[in-house]
């Protein structure tokens, strides 16, 4: 190489790549033959982190693609794209979202073109009118305009009513809604070839759990959940786990918090003071719990005081 | 009903609604209070309410659908004035005034708490109309939530399940209570209150607002507490108070949504709650 090539070569190492033609590529690792996943960070979404905060994942058959979830921007959305378009031709037919939360689905304008299919639960298009237009807002003043304005709320088109199985060619792919738990509208991908269940914000590994929906409701499907016959779940936020394993801390801070709450209303303390002291013994066990704990009492104090 | 017209009348609704949807950095730096002087008071002289009353509210909204406020008179008991009436507005919500409440005359209601939608950073201002016929005000700063909350139902089944629906409790006397003989207690009522200022996407149309507009809370008959309410109560409207209880053997609700239903329930005033 002439130096003066070399030159060329270490400047463009230096140039950032969002200013690339081509969109840098979303790490992802492939967990089994033709599953892969990226980690988001364990963290709220940011104008440093792009809304990479959730866990994401593709999954290839022999005859196409299904992307699950597209992360907190749509700038996320395309690095996923490169990622994929990287490892193989095969179209990308289906696009599936776990749930209507902003870290999984604000990606989703990255994928739309002609025969790409957009799945949800039944109750997600209800979620993205109710909630959309408020978390497209909310995000521009914290991620900023040139992030944020590119985000389209993109509704599904293919609706889970109980439960579907989608065909990539050779590889079935179990899609599951569930009644209101982590939110009104979650959904759970289950590949029985790698026996692996992406399951959204159904279950979280290290990151707190976050109450959006019902906590009752989540805690009596946690026994369903674990009855599906996987061997490892990609959780919707925090490393990958056994299964069910993965379920047990979960289960226990859940409880915890539903514990706590139903003695405080039993003694007629104020909803303040659930938000302030509900489940405080979790507090060293989980990350993030300062910035969720106090509004998951809080929501599920409202639920619960209706018992 | 004269109120609620006024509240959500076209032209304020208008504006409300332009100040909502306005990019977010104008909405910034835009204060909205001035306005709101002349749009629910009338333009009235504000005095300082410092000594009148008190918000308490987390200094950040952590779900945005349900903010816990309390709303505290400062008057001490020597106070010849009482507090008639206490506005609650959260001035960078779609629609602003969230709440007045009426205190009845003989009740003497000390304290309120309820739980409302905060959509934005924001101020937050109690305006209390004294017996001597002045508006007293203070304020507090509220940060939005940041997350996936947001001033919507988490669980709109649940939500139409118990639609109607009311409860009464009684709490142990408040801590001065047996110096006072205040009581405390709470009325929540099941309904979604829906804001209205969402839009179907299949449809395109916004979905119409649906809340409880008025309640009154009475014992035997005589007014404790009544709210006029707007889509900045919580789902599941829930007021908490402190009173002087008048010997009433009943305590009674009734609330009104703006589809015209009308939910009415009285509870034995003792015996129930604990």
């Amino acid at each position: 190489m002439t130096p003066r090539a070399l030159f060329l070569v270490l400047l463009l190492m230096l140039v950032p790549p969002c200013l690339g033609g081509q969109p840098q590529e979303l790490e992802v690792s492939e967990i089994a033959p033709g599953v892969f996943v990226h980690l988001g960070q364990i963290a709220l979404m940011t104008r440093d982190n792009e809304g990479d905060i959730a866990n994401l994942g593709f999954i290839v058959g022999n005859d196409a693609v299904a992307v699950i979830d597209t992360g907190g921007s749509v700038r996320e959305g395309r690095q996923l794209l490169a990622a994929i378009r990287s490892r193989t031709d095969k179209p990308i037919r289906y696009v599936i979202n776990t749930h209507a939360h902003p870290d999984h689905l604000f990606g989703n304008a990255a994928f739309e073109q002609a025969g790409t299919i957009f799945v949800g639960a039944r109750n997600l298009p209800r979620a993205l009118a109710t909630r959309g237009p408020h978390y497209i807002e909310a995000f521009r003043q914290i991620m900023g305009a040139e992030l944020i304005d590119e985000v389209r709320l993109v509704p599904p088109s293919l609706l889970v009513d109980e439960s579907l199985t989608l065909d990539l060619g050779g590889r079935a792919l179990v899609l599951q809604a569930w009644p209101a738990a982590h939110s009104d509208c979650d959904l759970t991908v289950y590949d029985a070839r790698s026996r692996t269940l992406f399951a959204g914000d159904l279950v979280f590994v290290s990151h707190i759990p976050v109450m959006d929906g019902s906590l009752r409701g989540w805690r009596d499907l946690l026994d369903r959940l674990a009855a599906v016959p996987a061997q490892r779940v990609v959780p919707g936020h925090g490393p990958l786990g056994a299964w069910p394993a993965a379920l047990d801390d979960e289960r226990r801070y859940l409880d915890t918090l539903a514990g706590d709450i139903r003695r405080m209303i039993a003694q007629g303390r104020p909803i303040t003071e659930a938000a302030n002291s509900a489940a405080a013994s979790e507090r060293s066990k989980w990350q993030l719990f300062d910035d969720y704990n106090a509004r998951n009492a809080t929501a599920a104090f409202s639920e619960m005081e209706w018992e | 009903m004269r109120a609620a017209v006024r509240l959500f009348g076209a032209p304020l609704l208008g504006a409300l609604l332009l100040a909502a949807f306005a990019p977010a950095k104008a909405a910034d730096d835009y204060d909205p209070w001035p306005g709101l002087v002349q749009d629910i008071f009338n333009n009235r002289p504000m005095n300082d309410g410092a000594d009148v009353l008190a918000i308490e509210m987390p200094a950040r909204a952590e779900d945005a659908s349900l903010v816990p406020v309390t709303l505290r008179s400062k008057l001490s008991p020597a106070d010849t004035r009482r507090i008639k009436a206490i506005t609650l507005v959260i001035d960078k919500n779609p629609a602003p005034m969230a709440a007045k409440f009426t205190l009845g005359q003989d009740a003497n209601v000390t304290a309120i708490s309820t739980r409302v939608r905060v959509n934005n950073y924001t101020d937050v201002h109690a305006v209390a109309e004294l017996s001597d016929g002045q508006l007293y005000v203070t304020k507090i700063y509220v940060k939005a939530s940041g997350g996936c909350s947001a001033p919507a139902a988490k669980n709109p089944e649940e939500a139409a399940a118990h639609i109607g629906q009311m409860r009464y409790r009684q709490f142990a006397q408040a801590s001065d209570g047996a110096m006072s003989g205040a009581r405390e207690a709470q009325v929540m009522i099941g309904h979604p209150n829906n804001s209205g200022l969402q839009m179907d996407q299949l449809t395109q149309l916004y979905i119409p607002a649906f809340f409880i507009d008025e309640l009154k809370l009475s014992q035997d008959g005589s007014l404790v507490l009544a709210m006029e309410g707007g889509i900045s109560i919580s789902e599941d409207p829930n007021i908490r108070f402190t009173y002087i209880p008048n010997g009433a053997k009943h305590f009674e609700a009734e609330a009104k949504d703006t589809q015209g239903h009308v939910f009415q329930h009285e509870w034995p005033v003792d015996g129930s709650g604990t």
